[in-house]
């Protein structure tokens, strides 16, 4: 062992085995793919709008006007509420007299965390589960896609409507709810990958030299499938967000957390989106552009993990 | 078959054993702390709660095999009453939006596919982004603010004017009043729903065209018209039938979004007000039948699979 060690540290470049050397080609092939991707302005354009959002969310707290429930007076001392934008509130107040960007500003933090959680979620649950079943194939196998097809049979957003009943309104619970039913389709490509990685030469010299189950996953198929899995990762960022959203708006939200679905859900339940439309545009049109950029995102990476689609 | 009757079964179990887990019992939200321990005793008796979990689980099977979901704590009647009369609000809603969307995504699809590479193409597939990506509810609330709140053109919600009657269940379908109230839903659900099937309309024509017989149609000097619609449009067409059951998937979270926007009376509203009013038995009612809904569309989609393509045959699993 300590052998092996001391010879990758004298040849770091030409390591021609073990962890060390599935670093390197992890990094070269994410440099590779980097170059293709950025040719796409599209990709690039979604990429910036995450980016934007991500740094919007971030730098929030510090750079919102108010609280996002502070109350704003007028000069008579009333309520400012469903003010038209002004200079002092660029995107006018609420029907509780609360000032809409900062509330815009601060619903980024939930929209990203929840996106990108969930996201993650997808891929890793969805790459085990794929990559096992695809593997072991047989029983295993079986018992994974039925398991898939049963869980196809629960709509998402009532399922969630139950969860949160049942658990509680956090943010958490949605983040379960998108655990466990968003990654079924992944699973799904993942195992059709996989069945057919298996089945190259170098797998098969990996099993006759004595490789382990875990080493031969790991080390000679995850790296085949992992472009698959971030692809199916960038989508189901827009999906958790809007599944958020959506699941705030029907009012099952965590109303103390400022978020872009409880905006709408108190713009819709105090009918004021009819008139207030500085309050219903900025939240929704939001949501449209994440969601947007994620999807560009997603589909600039399919062009690096498709080589058919950028002769077209 | 099995597979879509085991799929009903373990959706109802874990129901039943989510509802278990409400903080309190599921009997919570109508037993108040006032009431007397022998009146708590009652209801729970009457309910069958004192009842090993096991007993109360094969009862409580044993009672939806027969449709029977309990009663409604809030409404006080049978919850099957209730979501039978939801249902049929849900599915005139939802597949009204289906039909309409289903052949607007196929048409457009495959001109999106025809014109490929081209400025108006690209334009094209960015307006399909764009309206992919807006949340459905989102959507509902413009669309309200525009035609009833500015231009006071429709209703605000619900599916039947108060002064509206009817004489029976079919000409209810076919009211003008009952149109009246179904366009905006509907309009709504077909910016949600058109995208699929015309973004897969598309893909699958790319593929298409790139075939030996589209090359010999062009060759024999046909009208491109001819080429797109009968030789290329009919083989595209295929997988777009065959995806409606991963539409009908999503169909339904985005079904109880426009409900709620629009006050209309189907299953998903029915199921949201009954989980913000704690009335279990209608919430559970519901959202079975929602699954079976999916379920039994997966099951229909199968079977369509199967007929339409002879090269699929049901065997194995």
């Amino acid at each position: 062992m300590s052998e092996e060690t001391a010879r990758q540290v004298a040849q770091p470049r030409e390591t021609k085995q073990g962890w060390r050397r599935f670093f390197q080609n992890l990094r070269r092939s994410a440099r590779e793919q980097a170059r293709i991707f950025v040719k796409s302005k599209m990709a690039v354009a979604g990429l910036a709008i995450i980016v934007f959002y991500i740094v919007v969310a971030l730098v929030a707290p510090y750079v919102a006007p108010y609280a996002p429930y502070e109350r704003i007076y007028a000069a008579d001392g009333t309520w400012a509420k469903l003010q038209p934008p002004t200079a002092a509130h660029p995107l006018g107040t609420t029907e509780a007299a609360h000032d809409v960007l900062s509330q815009l500003l601060l619903g980024a933090r939930i929209a990203m965390f929840v996106g990108l959680l969930g996201a993650f979620m997808v891929a890793v649950i969805g790459t085990t589960m794929g990559v096992i079943a695809g593997y072991y194939g047989g029983w295993v196998d079986e018992l994974v896609m039925r398991l898939v097809d049963i869980l196809y049979g629960l709509p998402f957003i009532p399922f969630v409507i139950v969860l949160v009943t049942v658990l509680g309104a956090s943010v958490w619970n949605i983040i379960l709810g998108i655990a466990l039913l968003y990654w079924l389709s992944t699973a799904r490509v993942i195992r059709s990958e996989v069945l057919t990685v298996r089945e190259r030469p170098y797998v098969e010299a990996a099993e006759a030299a004595g490789a382990s189950d875990f080493r031969i996953m790991a080390v000679h198929i995850l790296p085949n499938v992992i472009p698959l899995a971030a692809l199916y990762a960038a989508i189901a960022v827009g999906y958790s967000i809007v599944a958020q959203a959506s699941i705030a708006f029907l009012g099952f939200g965590d109303p103390t957390i400022p978020s872009w679905g409880v905006m709408l859900q108190r713009a819709f339940v105090t009918q004021a989106f009819g008139t207030a439309w500085w309050w219903v545009f900025p939240p929704g049109l939001s949501i449209t552009l994440v969601v947007t950029g994620a999807y560009l995102v997603g589909r600039g990476y399919e062009e690096v993990v498709n080589p058919q689609l950028q002769e077209k | 078959m099995v597979l879509m009757v085991l799929s009903i079964l373990t959706v109802v179990t874990i129901l039943f054993f989510l509802f278990r887990l409400v903080p309190g019992g599921p009997m919570a939200a109508i037993m108040s702390p006032r009431m007397s321990p022998e009146a708590q005793q009652r209801v729970i008796e009457e309910f069958g709660l004192n009842e090993p979990l096991w007993k109360q689980y094969l009862l409580y099977m044993q009672n939806v095999l027969q449709l029977d979901f309990g009663q409604s704590f809030y409404y006080g009647d049978s919850v099957t009453g209730i979501i039978a009369d939801r249902f049929i609000s849900t599915m005139s809603l939802m597949l009204t939006a289906f039909l309409i969307s289903y052949t607007i995504g196929v048409y457009l699809g495959a001109q999106l596919g025809w014109l490929r590479g081209t400025t108006r193409e690209r334009a094209g597939m960015l307006a399909v982004l764009l309206i992919r990506s807006t949340p459905v509810f989102w959507t509902g609330m413009i669309v309200l603010y525009l035609f009833a709140f500015q231009l006071n053109l429709f209703p605000l919600g619900g599916m039947r004017s108060v002064t509206a009657n009817y004489s029976g269940q079919f000409d209810k379908l076919l009211h003008p009043d009952f149109l009246y109230h179904l366009a905006l839903p509907v309009f709504t659900l077909c910016t949600y729903y058109t995208g699929l099937p015309l973004l897969l309309m598309r893909n699958n024509l790319l593929e298409i065209l790139s075939e030996d017989y589209i090359d010999t149609a062009r060759a024999k000097g046909l009208s491109d018209r001819r080429i797109l619609f009968h030789h290329a449009a009919r083989n595209a067409i295929l997988p777009v039938v065959t995806a409606f059951a991963i539409a009908i998937g999503f169909a339904v979270g985005g079904q109880v979004l426009i409900e709620t926007v629009f006050s209309w009376p189907g299953l998903g509203r029915e199921m949201v007000k009954a989980s913000l009013r704690s009335d279990y038995p209608v919430a559970q009612g519901a959202f079975t039948l929602l699954s079976v809904i999916v379920i039994t569309m997966n099951f229909v989609a199968d079977l369509a699979y199967t007929y339409l393509d002879p090269r699929v045959r049901l065997g194995g699993t």
